[in-house]
């Protein structure tokens, strides 16, 4: 099949054969990076810019990684080095941006629907590197290639998502892709953190995480923000860990099998025991190698994606 | 010069409503005669002087007493960018009103007398619609200390608001309810909790857990709704509650009403057009606040007006640019343009039964008067203030049209059918579309 997106924007606007597409091309990227010369000539002379309006690491170095890797000039700009400080709009920076006849630009921003924004103003391809509290298209598919990698399926698993699923734009993007790929998502968490009306994505909802950890073939934690105090979704973390956690104790009840996932930046000791995070059913880690391989699979995907990346 | 509106229906709530001739004189209405009987065309007989009368007639046509949008936000003086008075006046005649109530939350706040003037001269100026300021409850809108209600009246100030800023303060509304009885002038209640409303850009609900924005309960405007009830219970002040949007408020007031409170309350046509599914694509033409709701509320508000808990259609129109608009979905300014898309979205309430002509005409003429006390209607000696309506009117909306200086409309491109074709303030044609 061909992929004839221009855009990566949510994990809604994607089909299943979309979905499947991208993770068997990742599957192949994978490879490039353990070769000893990790670099394939693929993207050469295609220009893609890393637009991070929201601090982050991971994603921005996965991305840099990933274009690198596939020959692609890539850039990064930050809010603090953009003129967004002297007053610009995005609207007018991404003008500004598209004059410059950049191939794909890589947008994070902390609200909500920025990347749509983006598309519409640009010809250049956009890909969502996370928008507010909406979606994280490709932390989804590095968590989807990651669960198919170590299941061999994804179809029928129970994944089990806890923590704060209402501030967590990585709850709902793999909610719409783990239900969309067939899958049986359970969210857990305390009510002040679970949305309104989340069952309509799809999802069940529990607000006892033992009843969360119990049957799940996958247990993905999220990250507790300590300044969700302030507005009143929690006491405190130290009661968070000992109802919400998953604990040493918690864990032991968990299926023999279970992968234990955490999109990060950890809080060890906070949302997950510091055991667990290094216990021999995480797959942290195997989260973050996988990135790279999903965002050169989409890089190559939305730039056409005519030529075969082993090809070269 | 005289003219002669002929052939419509003239609908005037509790007066009049029928195929009648009216004969307007210096301003003001002169004659009102049943159909062909006497009054006629150009060089005819009036008063027993012959003299030059401009014909217009009106066959298939709605006559109304002059339509009041009772909340407007004109944004002069402060930001004159998104409107102007004049321009907001002339937004308001071609959209059939020739009354309007603009909000006080200008730069700087309608807070004092001064203020009010300056608004009146500058609508003086542009000699259009009536314009009725409101002023504001608290000073600089900022919910801590009384106005001067008596200069404000006695400047011609015609209501009370902190709209856009509720009064969070209860017992600083209390005083302003009992204050403003004493000056006989209505306080209106923009209804919202803002501890409640937290940083909410959208209706709480499946759309915006689906779209990753923060949500505003329905009990953020219900809980104050509920409150300035009971303190209007309290001091038996006259409360208009604005922009109504959810099933409880909508609940709340009826209740209210049927224990004889006298509250009043208004909607907007975007409360009972549109639905919270307007958002998506992060369309930032329908951001406001309050947010558009769920079906549910829409179905509560239709039934609201059917049965007249509520009292009033007003626009809240809230003109914003592109700088404005055109920016991140939860930086963008609340509110949207309604006075040249009102008329027709109303009308669409009548094509669909749910509310008659004449409840169409008492909420946009007879009830806005009665609540800010203005004496108008189709009757000898009243000054001519008349809109005429044309029910089969079809038209496509085209923003690009608009007198607004402002473009921000979700109703862009919808395809409409009835209008506003003539609007008359004092016997003055301010705007006519009738096809000749």
């Amino acid at each position: 099949m061909q992929f004839t997106k221009k855009d990566i924007l949510d994990m809604e606007s994607l089909s299943v054969e979309e979905i499947n597409l991208i993770l068997d091309t990742a599957d192949r990227m994978k490879e490039i990076s353990i070769r000893p010369i990790k670099k394939v000539p693929t993207l050469r002379g295609k220009t893609v810019i890393l637009f991070f309006y929201e601090p982050s690491t991971r994603t921005r170095i996965s991305f840099d990684i990933a274009a690198k890797r596939l020959s692609a000039d890539s850039l990064s700009i930050s809010k603090a080095s953009s003129s967004i400080v002297k007053g610009e709009t995005l609207a007018d920076t991404a003008r500004n941006l598209e004059a410059m006849k950049p191939d794909i630009i890589v947008l994070r921003h902390s609200s909500a629907g920025t990347p749509h924004m983006l598309a519409r103003l640009v010809k250049s391809s956009v890909i969502n590197a996370g928008d507010g509290m909406h979606a994280h298209p490709t932390q989804a598919l590095l968590d989807l290639m990651t669960v198919r990698e170590k299941k061999g399926k994804i179809s029928g698993l129970h994944i089990s998502i806890i923590g704060d699923i209402s501030h967590s734009r990585v709850a709902r993007s793999n909610i719409i892709g783990f239900t969309k790929m067939g899958a049986k998502v359970l969210l857990a968490g305390p009510p002040t953190m679970i949305p309104k009306d989340v069952e309509s994505l799809g999802a069940s909802v529990t607000y006892n995480v033992d009843e969360a950890i119990c049957d799940a073939d996958v247990i993905m934690m999220l990250r507790i923000q300590k300044e969700r105090q302030k507005s009143f979704l929690f006491s405190t973390e130290r009661e968070y860990s000992k109802v919400y956690g998953l604990t040493k104790e918690r864990a032991k009840n968990a299926r023999s099998d279970v992968l234990i996932m955490h999109p990060g930046p950890v809080n060890r000791g906070v949302e997950i025991a510091y055991e667990v995070v290094d216990g021999p059913h995480s797959i942290i880690l195997d989260q973050v190698t996988n990135g790279v391989a999903v965002r050169m699979a989409l890089l190559y995907l939305v730039s056409g994606g005519v030529r075969n990346a082993d090809a070269d | 010069m005289l003219m002669l509106i002929k052939n419509g229906r003239v609908i005037d709530p509790g007066n009049l409503d029928g195929i009648v001739d009216i004969l307007i004189k210096d301003g003001k209405i002169a004659e009102i005669k049943e159909q062909g009987s006497g009054v006629r065309g150009q060089g005819s007989e009036v008063g027993g002087q012959r003299s030059e009368v401009r014909v217009i007639d009106a066959s298939g046509k709605i006559v109304t007493p002059g339509l009041i949008d009772m909340h407007v936000h004109l944004r002069e003086p402060g930001h004159e960018y998104k409107e102007t008075i004049e321009s907001g006046c002339l937004s308001a005649a071609y959209g059939g009103f020739t009354a309007i109530c603009p909000m006080p939350n200008t730069t700087p706040v309608n807070d004092n007398g001064q203020v009010t003037e300056y608004i009146l001269k500058k609508a003086g100026i542009a000699d259009m619609v009536r314009v009725y300021p409101v002023g504001a409850i608290s000073k600089g809108l900022n919910g801590k200390s009384l106005c001067e209600y008596a200069e404000l009246k006695e400047a011609g100030a015609i209501a009370l608001s902190d709209d856009g800023n509720p009064v969070s303060d209860s017992q600083l509304m209390r005083r302003a309810m009992e204050y403003a009885k004493g000056f006989d002038l209505p306080i209106i209640s923009h209804c919202e909790d803002l501890n409640l409303a937290a940083n909410g850009v959208v209706n709480e609900g499946a759309v915006a857990t689906r779209m990753g924005l923060a949500g505003i309960p329905n009990a953020a405007e219900s809980i104050m709704v509920m409150r300035d009830i009971a303190i209007c219970e309290l001091t038996g002040s006259r409360l208009h509650i604005a922009h109504v949007s959810t099933k409880e408020s909508v609940q709340a007031i009826r209740n209210a009403k049927k224990r004889g409170v006298k509250v009043t309350a208004e909607t907007a046509p975007h409360y009972f057009t549109l639905t919270e599914e307007a958002i998506k694509g992060y369309n930032t033409n329908a951001k406001m606040n309050p947010p558009l709701r769920s079906s549910q509320d829409r179905e509560a508000v239709l039934e609201g007006l059917a049965d007249g808990t509520i009292d009033v259609i007003a626009t809240d129109h809230a003109p914003h640019s592109y700088i404005e608009k055109e920016v991140e979905f939860d930086q963008a300014a609340n509110g949207i343009i309604g006075l040249e898309t009102s008329v027709s979205l109303s009308l669409k309430l009548v094509q669909n039964s749910v509310i008659s002509l004449t409840d169409l005409v008492e909420k946009m003429s007879t009830n806005p008067a009665k609540i800010l006390g203005l004496n108008i209607g189709i009757s000898v000696g009243a000054p001519a203030d008349i809109t005429i309506i044309d029910p089969d009117f079809s038209y496509k909306i085209d923003s690009d049209s608009f007198q607004s200086l402002s473009r921000n409309t979700p109703f862009n491109g919808w395809d409409m059918k009835g209008k506003a074709i003539l609007t008359m303030v004092g016997g003055k044609i301010l705007f006519d579309e009738m096809q000749p």
